[in-house]
């Protein structure tokens, strides 16, 4: 029940909130929002607690049956690779409440909802092992951060709503004619069965295709990846913290759960392909991200960059190559959550995101500047911080596929600290840029709360990262003895 | 005439009697004379004692829909010498008819009282073209799908012209008439054709012959060529779909959802008569047609309908699209899960509809009719609730999860990959993702846009209550649709083994 508890609390007190409503901005609401987004992550925490590592198989298991005509079960469990994603979704969604506590002043019971509702949904993604039941969170989705985007976003959130959700959608709907198909061949939507089914090399290859643009436009993957900076820019800080974090990792999680084992020899067949794509992700995004002039934009485009990184890792077919993409995958949602939220720390002062408004930031907000530079250091992969332990691994891995490819994986590092310390030295240090610069005050608790916390989870995981590598470990390796069986 | 006769035909028997003392009662409800004469006919008065035929209509149509709910159970029946079948299938379609006619009626009401047309003669038109829709559920034999045809067409005729002082209701309806009246004629020059050749009325001896290979294939390939336009004609899909756009705008929106709600679910069973129930053996034939007719209407549908401003014509493109949807369900393999697809697609689709213009008429008031794009604007600053119903509506016709639409839309695929058509199953997505457009421009108006004039809600409580309660079942269903689709494929199921 635990896993039904870590979906359903936060859609409840989403539903709670939503027709409690209030016009006004009202402390209830808030406290109510944070009250159920702490609930539900302390509901998650048992899954770690109670973890089996001897256990390679799915735990927590439950299966109700839910629309039998189908063969659809209410099935859900974990493991070893889905673990944290769902402790991290139920921990980032505390963030977004607090980040929104006095930011957000219209609709304020409309916005916790939509954010509750969403935290629920996404871990139902990460809990599913029936495919309909994990088509209908992925695509339930889409409606809360339709509404997030375009209620409370900037000036062009229009074209950004629609963009998201209809590039998202056009994915999705391949998805699950493809998911029909199986369903036709095995006669049920269970995730173990489809992957244990036997596929002829052309079902495969029009298999992974049709899972792959649901998959890689979440990601997102290069070219498809032109969504993302739209509706980072456009989206309220929340939102962007939730898109980078954890809607990002739902795509890469696809990957893992369906691509890879349901059409295991089309994705080794493909595999160049997907790398190919990958390094091109991490080589020409990263240097886009470079010219940006928008913060946010900049972040967007390293986001894409980080996730090539992660797809590349997956498709080495290694475990150091998977298991590296995963642990880059849970450092990138403290980092560029981090990162979304010093972008909004400074907006919600200056309204502005253009990196030419600021400059000297330092001498006005010190505390606030040692963690955004921190956090950028993460982001370009600095020793002792989350992200160098992913990024690391998956080098390593590259290198032993191939040392071409490993060399071109180990410039996003260069790349990397080139767009991130770039961006620092031309926003906090430097003499201070104009009035506005002068007039800025400092973090308050709330938000050095915040990005404290963060820290602690960035660093923590940069020095000590075996809790996640033990649990994610045996999962892998079973995974990756089930791909390397040929289903020919 | 036999007991089961009697038994088969009762709630039929109860509706035309009850419909013709109403018509009686009605001629004592007398027209409020105007406060003073002379002044325009908009202004605001209702007959005395039409409270009472409303409220009669309404205990009327909750009896039916318990009395057929009851029947779901039955078995097959053959009644009046083989011209009237009460299946299982007739049995849920009539349950459904009903409750969408009672829902209709109560959404009407308050804009009916605003407009003047809160008259006992509408009430007695809805009812009458009610019991067509049962005449033509129950249809045996052509000569009673023909009547019933007709007899649930002529009353809504008449009702799209109520506001006679209407310029556009008044063409709206003549367009609907002539068009209406066109496509009987297809329908019965393909009758005609079938008749000639199999010397039969009745829909199983028809079925034997065609079945016969010593039939001439080449008439009755011709016959089913009228029949098919003709059934296309009544279900609005293209290339006969012109009439939809017109008589939805240009009638009252309660009218717009007497034609749009219920008579879908008529239109379902004619389908699923002339096709399954008489013309199987001509699958091969028909089936080409449908593949065409649905594309067609999903492609036109949906692209026609992101330039439409006015909210009533894009439903009526997004109702042509839909109904694309409902005939690649009958694109399989004889096959009761499809076609029971099919049947849960109409059904669920009859509830979204119910909701999304029952939300425009509770918005709507006095004087002023809430039908165009930007009458939604900024509703959720105002009223979240209905923009809440809003949302919900849109994302079911769009086909969104957790919402109905999609439990629909997964059967109606489902079928079609079953049956090998994955290509078209491809298409109809596409061309769902382009519908998807303007479902979420209509989200955006509601929820984005900053509100530039006054919104107010009317209706009744009762009215509002079921309004919500509708958007509730949209999602409820949408989430545990397994006893709905069990409903479906049982009376499916039992209907074709007892056929």
């Amino acid at each position: 029940m635990i896993l039904s508890y870590a979906i359903w609390i936060p859609i409840f007190f989403g539903l709670i909130i939503l027709f409690y409503g209030s016009e006004k901005p009202s402390a209830g609401v808030r406290w109510l929002a944070l009250f159920g987004a702490i609930l539900g992550f302390v509901a998650t925490l048992p899954l770690v607690i109670h973890f089996d590592l001897a256990n390679t198989g799915m735990q927590f298991v439950e299966n109700v049956r839910w629309i039998p005509r189908y063969d659809i079960n209410y099935h859900l469990g974990i493991d070893g690779i889905s673990v944290w994603f769902i402790v991290l979704t139920a921990f980032i969604n505390i963030f977004v409440v607090i980040a929104a506590w006095e930011v957000i002043d219209t609709k304020v019971s409309q916005y916790m909802a939509s954010f509750m509702i969403l935290s629920g949904l996404m871990i139902g993604v990460f809990a599913a092992l029936d495919a309909l039941l994990f088509y209908v969170f992925f695509e339930a989705t889409l409606i809360p951060m339709y509404i997030i985007i375009g209620v409370w976003g900037g000036h062009n959130r229009i074209y950004a709503a629609f963009k998201f959700f209809l590039y998202t959608l056009l994915g999705s709907l391949l998805t699950l004619v493809a998911m029909l198909y199986l369903y036709n061949v095995t006669n049920t939507f269970d995730i173990a069965a489809w992957q244990n089914a036997r596929l002829d090399i052309v079902e495969q290859v029009l298999l992974f295709f049709a899972f792959f643009m649901a998959f890689a436009v979440k990601v997102p993957m290069w070219p498809l990846h032109t969504w993302l900076p739209d509706v980072h820019v456009e989206a309220p800080t929340g939102g962007s913290v939730v898109l980078a974090a954890i809607m990002l990792k739902l795509g890469a999680y696809g990957f893992l759960r369906f691509s890879l084992p349901i059409a295991p020899d089309a994705s080794q067949y493909l595999g160049p392909f997907v790398i190919f794509l990958s390094l091109v992700a991490v080589i020409y995004v990263g240097a886009v991200a470079l010219v940006q002039k928008d913060m946010k934009k900049l972040v967007a485009y390293s986001s894409v960059a980080h996730m090539g990184f992660v797809t590349l890792g997956f498709f080495l077919f290694s475990p150091l190559g998977i298991e590296g993409g995963i642990v880059q995958m849970i450092s990138h949602g403290f980092v560029a959550g981090a990162m979304f939220l010093s972008i909004g720390v400074l907006y919600d002062r200056m309204h502005t995101r253009q990196i030419a408004d600021y400059g000297g930031v330092v001498h006005r907000m010190p505390a606030f500047t040692a963690f955004a530079v921190l956090m950028a250091m993460a982001n370009c992969g600095l020793p002792a911080t989350s992200g160098f332990v992913g990024e690391f691994m998956v080098i390593l891995a590259a290198v032993d596929y191939d040392f071409v490819i490993g060399i071109l994986a180990a410039t996003a590092l260069i790349l990397g600290a080139a767009y991130s310390l770039w961006m620092v030295k031309r926003v906090f240090f430097g003499a201070v840029g104009n009035q506005h610069v002068e007039e800025l005050k400092d973090l308050n608790g709330r938000e050095y709360f915040m990005m404290a916390v963060l820290t602690i989870c960035v660093i923590g995981m940069g020095v000590y990262p075996k809790p996640f590598t033990d649990i994610i470990h045996p999962a892998v390796i079973n995974l990756l003895q089930h791909v390397a069986v040929s289903k020919l | 005439m036999q007991a089961f006769d009697l038994y088969a035909i009762l709630p039929e028997l109860v509706l035309l009697i009850a419909t013709c003392l109403l018509l009686v009662a009605s001629v004592y409800v007398r027209e409020r004379q105007p406060a003073t004469p002379g002044v325009d006919q908009d202004i605001f008065h209702t007959p005395r004692g039409v409270g009472f035929v409303y409220f009669f209509a309404l205990l009327l149509l909750a009896y039916l829909f318990f009395a057929f709910f009851g029947r779901l159970g039955d078995v097959s029946l053959l009644a009046m010498n083989g011209m009237f079948q009460s299946d299982p299938l007739s049995n849920l379609l009539k349950a459904c008819s009903c409750a969408a006619v009672f829902v209709t009626l109560v959404y009407s009401k308050q804009y009916l009282k605003d407009r003047s047309l809160f008259r006992p003669d509408f009430i007695v038109l809805a009812l009458l073209a009610l019991l067509g829709q049962f005449v033509l559920i129950s249809g045996a034999n052509l000569l009673t799908l023909y009547l019933g045809l007709e007899l649930m067409a002529l009353p809504t005729y008449a009702l799209v012209a109520m506001r006679h002082n209407s310029e556009k209701s008044v063409e709206a309806g003549i367009k609907y008439f002539i068009l209406g009246a066109l496509a009987s004629g297809f329908l019965l020059y393909g009758m005609s054709m079938l008749y000639g050749i199999t010397g039969s009325l009745d829909l199983l001896e028809i079925f034997k012959t065609v079945a016969d290979p010593r039939v001439n294939h080449l008439v009755m390939a011709f016959g089913l060529v009228f029949i098919v336009a003709g059934l296309a004609f009544k279900l609005g899909v293209v290339p006969f779909h012109m009439w939809v756009p017109d008589v939805y705008q240009g009638a009252p929106t309660a009218v717009t959802l007497m034609i749009a709600g219920a008579p879908k679910l008529a239109a379902f069973a004619l389908l699923f008569r002339l096709l399954v129930n008489t013309l199987l053996p001509l699958l091969g034939d028909w089936q080409p047609m449908l593949v065409l007719l649905a594309l067609l209407s999903l492609v036109v549908g949906n692209v026609t309908a992101i330039a439409q401003t006015n909210l009533k014509r894009m439903l009526a493109y997004s109702a042509i699209a839909q109904m694309g949807f409902v005939i690649l369900g009958m694109l399989s393999v004889f096959d009761d899960h499809a076609f029971s697809a099919s049947l849960f697609y109409v059904v669920t689709y009859v509830m979204t509809t119910l909701g999304s213009f029952g939300l425009l008429m509770v918005l709507s008031r006095h004087g002023y009719d809430c039908e165009t794009l930007e009458s939604l604007k900024g509703l959720n600053k105002k009223h979240p609730w209905y923009a809440f119903i809003g949302l919900v509506m849109m994302f079911s016709l769009a086909g969104i999860p957790p919402t109905v639409g999609f439990a629909a839309k997964l059967g109606v695929l489902e079928a079609l990959v079953d049956a090998e058509h994955t290509f078209i199953a491809l298409i109809a997505v596409i061309a769902s993702l382009i519908g998807a457009f303007y479902y979420l421009r209509v989200v955006k108006v509601m929820y984005f846009d900053e509100p530039t004039h006054e919104i107010t809600v009317t209706g009744s409580g009762f009215a509002r209550a079921l309004l919500g309660l509708n958007a509730i079942l949209v999602l409820v269903i949408g989430m545990f649709p397994a006893t709905l689709m069990t409903m479906c494929l049982d009376a499916m199921r039992r209907t074709l083994l007892g056929s």
